[in-house]
């Protein structure tokens, strides 16, 4: 069972990075990772939301659509839970943690277009995951791209003091540093267990 | 028709939602490793593009403002599911290749950035344009980037379909960087720059003539004084 674990979550986080292996949350991660504090800030939100949106997606979908057949509904309902989820976590955020809502500021709300949290709840349905391994799934995916999108902010803070050609300017250089990261990342690929 | 002929336009070339405003990079990542998965994203991303952007300018004036973004996300999330279903019902192999990939068009920020600063501000047919040039802008980008990883990456074009060529020497050695992940970001980051230079030669060129004839004019000011 531990060991299940372990490897679910070692997969998530370096083999099969959602951003680099997936491509799930490519857009905060080229547009939120201009500093690495506010990178930071929306990773932590991701994760707790991922975290959230997997395990309650398991509950609604293992215990309202299957055993009313409504299967085909899960994108409709998929995307009702993160949007309410997030708003949800926004008021708690806002009412109690003054502090971390006004760090995330603009990102919280972003969260719902984030294919990433999508992406990991239709994923866990997809592997046919129990409940512990879809919130494990859903924890360790979000740390993977927390980590990437902090290590990607490092990069292009240090980007900001080189000077690129005219048309390279802006995002295409942001981009092709990414592809450079991505080649770092795909080392991984040849673990295997 | 003017105004439509100017939609067109921007949802192809000026406002194109891949090069100039990057949006929706995650399936312009993911799926462009061949022409025939690039221009099945594209295009039913453009069906659900034309379907939500005429429903929501319908609704427009009946959706509240507090709750607009969460009534757009259900109605597209509705269309999602139809193309989904279909897709799975009639293109079974292309189903299966772009995977989740179909599911996720209810995130993709294409789709919400158009509900958003067009249809609902904007009446059925210009959305419906609307919705159909940023589809179409979007496709082509995407097949762009899908011809050039799938000749580069695989050695073959318009493979999955019956007229697949193979390419001579590429097809035994092909650079498999360009269908790796990594090299969709950087293939992607060198048509952007592309798109950047040409967009501004095209302006530095248009600058000039505008200057010209302003100088004649003014020099014709001068005689007349």
């Amino acid at each position: 069972m531990i060991k299940d674990l372990a490897l679910i979550m070692f997969t998530a986080v370096l083999l099969e990075n959602f951003i680099f292996y997936r491509f799930y949350g490519c857009c905060p991660f080229l547009g939120v990772s201009e500093k690495p504090d506010t990178a930071l800030g929306m990773g932590f939100a991701v994760m707790f939301v991922m975290t959230l949106a997997s395990a309650v997606t398991y509950g609604v979908y293992y215990l309202l659509l299957v055993p009313f057949h409504l299967e085909y509904l899960q994108t409709i309902a998929f995307i009702l839970i993160i949007a309410s989820l997030v708003q949800f976590i926004e008021m708690f955020m806002k009412k109690f943690i003054p502090a971390l809502y006004s760090a995330l500021g603009i990102y919280l709300p972003l969260i719902t277009t984030n294919c990433a949290v999508m992406g990991a709840c239709l994923l866990n349905i997809q592997s046919g995951y129990g409940f512990i391994e879809s919130v494990v799934f859903g924890f360790s995916a979000a740390l993977g791209f927390t980590m990437a999108i902090v290590i990607f902010a490092g990069v292009r803070a240090r980007m900001a003091f080189c000077e690129p050609p005219k048309a390279f300017r802006g995002m295409p250089l942001v981009l092709v540093a990414a592809g450079l990261l991505a080649l770092a990342f795909s080392g991984f690929s040849g673990i295997s267990f | 028709m003017n105004k439509l002929a100017s939609i067109v336009k921007e949802g192809l070339i000026t406002k194109n939602p891949t090069f100039f405003q990057l949006l929706g990079m995650c399936p312009t990542l993911a799926v462009t490793t061949t022409v025939f998965n690039s221009v099945g994203m594209g295009l039913a991303t453009t069906a659900v593009l034309c379907c939500s952007n005429v429903m929501i300018s319908l609704l427009r004036k009946l959706i509240p403002g507090e709750v607009r973004i969460a009534s757009y996300i259900v109605i597209i999330s509705g269309f999602v599911t139809a193309v989904d279903l279909l897709m799975k019902a009639y293109f079974v192999e292309l189903s299966k290749t772009l995977g989740l990939f179909i599911p996720l068009i209810v995130v993709n920020c294409i789709i919400l950035a158009r509900a958003e600063a067009f249809a609902s501000k904007n009446k059925v047919i210009p959305s419906l344009v609307d919705g159909l040039s940023m589809g179409l802008g979007f496709t082509m980008a995407l097949s762009i980037l899908g011809a050039i990883r799938e000749s580069l990456g695989s050695g073959t074009l318009l493979s999955g379909t019956p007229f697949m060529i193979q390419i001579p020497g590429l097809h035994d050695y092909p650079v498999l960087f360009m269908v790796s992940s990594a090299g969709a970001f950087v293939t992607l980051g060198c048509l952007v720059a592309l798109v950047q230079f040409i967009a501004a030669k095209v302006a530095e060129s248009k600058a000039g003539k505008d200057e010209e004839p302003l100088r004649a004019r003014s020099e014709e000011v001068e005689k007349i004084d």
